[in-house]
């Protein structure tokens, strides 16, 4: 990331390969993290386990802005539901880990996480069949974020739903969920969610193999995602798509199936989040019905409006930046964080559209 | 002075007859169980006010005696003469006399002055359900003044008249039981139903009759309950429907001009609170002080920041949010984070009883009359007065009206300064049922887009339609799915209607739909 601020001192080198060195050097830097913590305790370069869990966090928050970005950068579909989906994700991993904790858990049943144990649960419920083995949980956490994007996304573009009634929507959506799973019936442990993980593949997760493998994983997740957007926006489906967002009844005449194209993107955007999410819950140890409030939905839309939505390196640089600011600024004055959120929206939109990516690129014109 | 008063009580006291009965039954108090039980049974079925304190410290265990004289706080119970109470001893009783005291001392405070101990007596005779009260309930209710107090003995008679011997007297039980309407009377008749299967095609009668009527009270209830939810999101949306409707604003600090209202409302109070005689007027001071402080922050919103993103959706919604969380954030650190409470004047306590046996909280009530009078008074401000006119014109074609002298952009400050103006308004009523607390708004802000979307944007009857059936929709599924369920299931129906009609209820047509 600090790599990027380099560029009006190198003006010979074309900024292309200028942004794909920084980028290189980004992940370059970033894998090396989880290395520098294996240095001894005093050694000047070692990272914290702190440094290194927290920035595995933003490495999934990146992957849920880049998500956000891919349909409302470029297709112009602004959902202020993604949360949703990453919490829906973060629950399918989260349901995994509890039944591996197995007859570890406080009530010791051998099946029955311990919430279920309490409310007097005697079998596991349905939904619940399955989650012990790791594939199914994953695909789950891919699957169940992607329907509910797609049949939200198909109830709504089909119906011609835009702009920000399709906003509104989303956000009822996630708030609607955020409702169902506060209850204790659902099964999904009421307001506490789940916590108090013990494992994951068979490796402890109070581990550094663990916090390592797992940063690991999500820097692949973000690298894989960014090289599937990359790949995507270049081509004649990212076309279409800016097409669509710049002006969607014209696409409409020229005969191309708006529906299909925004369902597509929103249903992939939907699946990333999921992802990104079921990456999150191992990393942070838990998962909680708090995750669907529709400020985290709209706090992930504002990372990519900082960091400059419609180009996927300005979703990832706004992750991580709005996170960091916001991880210094909560430590000494907490008060003053939601301060400076909110005039980080006002500031954004009114003098930076383009986010930091804009402000760069205006620097090196 | 004490003879003095005795000789008051004698010249007041009830015919002779029940003074002698008194005087009979007393000393009966001090034999032994079986003859207390029966000296109970006879003073409770005398009437004499007298009886009503000894019964009373007999029950309570502060009744004493000496031989056959019953001594109350030092005194001769029968004569009224101070005693010397030495060597007296207090008077044990057992459960059959305290069960015959439970019925006497029923049937005694039916007599009492207190309107509130008549009804209390009037409810444990209803319970008792003995034959023996029948005498005492329908002299009770021919002396009886407050109607409530009746209609709860009358209620005693009939469960009393159910358990007589007389067949025709349980069917006059039964007819009245069966023009009663609550679960009491439901339970009463079941019960007797098992008792007397002679009598069943009558009690069966008599229970689909409460039933009948249960069902409209509940009917009536849950309308109600709907219809003050359903004012409270008009309240909260028909600002909303005026800067998102009519000008196309995506204002997500609504809700947090709404939270201003009702803070302003609290302090309207605590300045009123050094003027006793201002103090309840407060609440209808607050509402011009509300629609000012919401309004020209909404003014000030709107030249300051949204005006320069005009036809960017997107980003206002945006904008407006991090301004709702600035003030939401000031608001806390000004106020803390903590409830604050707002009292509600006297006149706006307390429930208010319909026939039928309907009970109707008054401050719901008084929500709901605000509401309609903020939805007239807006409605009335964009019909028939000057801005009114030009903000309509404005909608209609800015260019147009911008040729024709209207100076637009005074006119946009001015409708959203009047938005938000309403939206403080609400924040007053909220402050009224719900915690006055820096997060008030944001409960309500995703159901008011809610109802703006579903009534259809830019109208102010789509509003009133959209809100009302919302909040009735709501309540109706609340019963059986439960209140956070009973939301989403409405979140759902709402997702559905859309794809019938995109644009909502009450559609605009025309040039306007385009925008």
């Amino acid at each position: 990331m600090s790599g990027i601020t380099a560029t009006p001192a190198a003006r010979g080198i074309p900024p292309r390969l200028l942004v794909r060195g920084a980028i290189l050097a980004g992940i370059a830097l970033l894998a090396a993290l989880p290395l520098l913590n294996l240095l001894p305790a005093g050694s000047a370069l070692r990272v914290s386990d702190f440094t290194v869990a927290v920035t595995g966090k933003w490495i999934c928050y990146a992957v849920l802005a880049l998500a956000i970005d891919i349909a409302w950068g470029y297709a112009g579909i602004l959902s202020l539901g993604h949360g949703a989906f990453f919490a829906l994700g973060g629950y399918a991993m989260g349901m995994h880990l509890m039944r591996l904790i197995g007859p570890r858990g406080v009530y010791g049943h051998p099946v029955l996480p311990d919430f279920m144990v309490f409310l007097g649960y005697r079998e596991l419920p349905w939904y619940w069949l399955g989650f012990e083995h790791f594939p199914y949980a994953l695909l789950m956490a891919l699957l169940v974020p992607g329907a509910l994007a797609f049949i939200v996304g198909w109830l709504s573009f089909r119906s011609r739903i835009t702009g920000v009634y399709f906003s509104i929507l989303t956000q009822a959506m996630t708030y609607a969920l955020m409702l169902a799973f506060f209850r204790n019936d659902m099964g999904f442990g009421g307001n506490n969610g789940f916590t108090d993980f013990k494992e994951l593949l068979g490796v402890p997760l109070n581990t550094q193999a663990a916090r390592s493998g797992l940063f690991y994983a999500a820097l692949l997740l973000l690298a894989g995602c960014l090289f599937l957007c990359r790949h995507i926006v270049s081509t004649k489906l990212g076309r279409v798509l800016v097409a669509v967002r710049d002006a969607e009844s014209r696409v409409r005449f020229l005969g191309y199936s708006v529906t299909s194209f925004k369902l597509a993107v929103f249903t992939l955007s939907g699946m990333m989040a999921g992802l990104a999410g079921a990456l999150y819950v191992p990393l942070v140890g838990i998962i909680n019905p708090g995750e669907f409030a529709p400020g985290n939905s709209i706090e992930a839309v504002i990372w990519v409006a900082v960091g400059g939505r419609g180009t996927l390196i300005g979703a990832v640089l706004g992750a991580f930046s709005v996170n960091a600011v916001k991880t210094w600024l909560t430590s000494f004055a907490p008060d003053l964080w939601l301060f400076a959120l909110g005039g980080l929206f006002v500031a954004v939109t009114l003098l930076l559209p383009q986010g930091l990516v804009g402000l760069f690129r205006r620097r090196a014109r | 002075m004490a003879r003095l008063l005795l000789l008051i009580v004698l010249l007041l006291a009830r015919p002779a007859l029940a003074q002698d009965a008194y005087l009979d039954a007393l000393p009966g108090l001090a034999g032994g169980f079986g003859a207390q039980a029966e000296a109970v049974e006879r003073l409770g079925a005398g009437g004499n006010p007298r009886a009503l304190p000894v019964l009373r410290a007999l029950s309570e265990g502060r009744l004493m005696k000496r031989d056959s004289t019953v001594i109350l706080n030092g005194t001769d119970a029968a004569t009224g003469q101070p005693l010397d109470a030495t060597g007296a001893e207090t008077v044990r009783i057992n459960n059959r006399v305290r069960s015959a005291l439970r019925g006497a001392l029923g049937r005694l405070q039916l007599v009492s002055a207190n309107p509130d101990e008549r009804f209390a007596a009037a409810e444990s005779v209803f319970r008792s359900r003995s034959a023996e009260n029948i005498p005492g309930l329908e002299a009770a209710i021919a002396r009886e003044t407050v109607p409530r107090v009746k209609e709860r003995q009358e209620l005693a008679l009939a469960a009393s008249r159910l358990v007589a011997p007389d067949a025709a007297v349980k069917r006059q039980g039964i007819a009245t039981l069966g023009g009663a309407s609550s679960e009491d009377a439901r339970a009463l008749l079941l019960e007797a139903r098992n008792a007397n299967p002679e009598l069943a095609a009558e009690i069966d009668a008599a229970i689909a009759a409460i039933d009948t009527r249960l069902t409209f009270k509940r009917a009536a209830e849950t309308l109600f309950q709907g219809l003050s939810l359903g004012s409270v999101l008009l309240l909260a949306a028909l600002g909303l429907a005026i800067t998102f409707g009519v000008m196309g604003v995506i204002n997500m600090a609504h809700g947090e001009f709404v939270m201003l209202g009702a803070y302003t409302t609290f302090v309207v109070q605590e300045a009123c609170r050094g003027i006793p005689w201002l103090l309840p007027w407060s609440l209808p001071l607050s509402v011009p002080a509300a629609f000012l402080v919401a309004g020209l922050a909404g003014a000030a919103l709107e030249r300051g920041l949204i005006r320069h993103l005009y036809g960017r959706p997107l980003e206002t919604l945006l904008m407006t949010f991090g301004v709702g969380m600035i003030l939401q954030q000031a608001v806390r650190l000004a106020f803390g984070a903590q409830n604050r409470e707002v009292i509600s004047p006297a006149w706006m306590q307390g429930t208010l009883p319909l026939p039928g046996g309907i009970l109707i909280t008054q401050n719901r009530l008084w929500v709901i009359v605000f509401a309609m009078l903020v939805l007239l008074l807006a409605i009335a401000a964009i019909r028939l007065t000057r801005f009114g006119l030009e903000m309509r014109a404005v909608v209609q074609n800015r260019r147009i009206a911008a040729t024709m002298g209207i100076r637009t952009g005074r006119v946009d400050a001015l409708t959203f300064a009047f938005g938000s103006g309403i939206a403080g308004m609400a924040g007053v009523a909220l402050s009224q049922i719900d915690n006055v607390s820096p997060n008030l708004g944001t409960g309500y802000i995703i159901d008011s887009f809610m109802v703006v979307v579903f009534g259809g944007v830019g109208s102010l009857v789509g509003t009133l339609v959209g809100s009302m059936g919302l909040g009735v929709l709501n309540k109706v599924i609340e019963p059986w799915a439960g209140a956070v369920l009973a939301k989403v299931a409405v979140l759902v129906i709402i997702m559905l209607f859309i794809q019938r009609r995109p644009r909502g209820l009450f559609a605009l047509k025309g040039r306007a739909a385009d925008a």
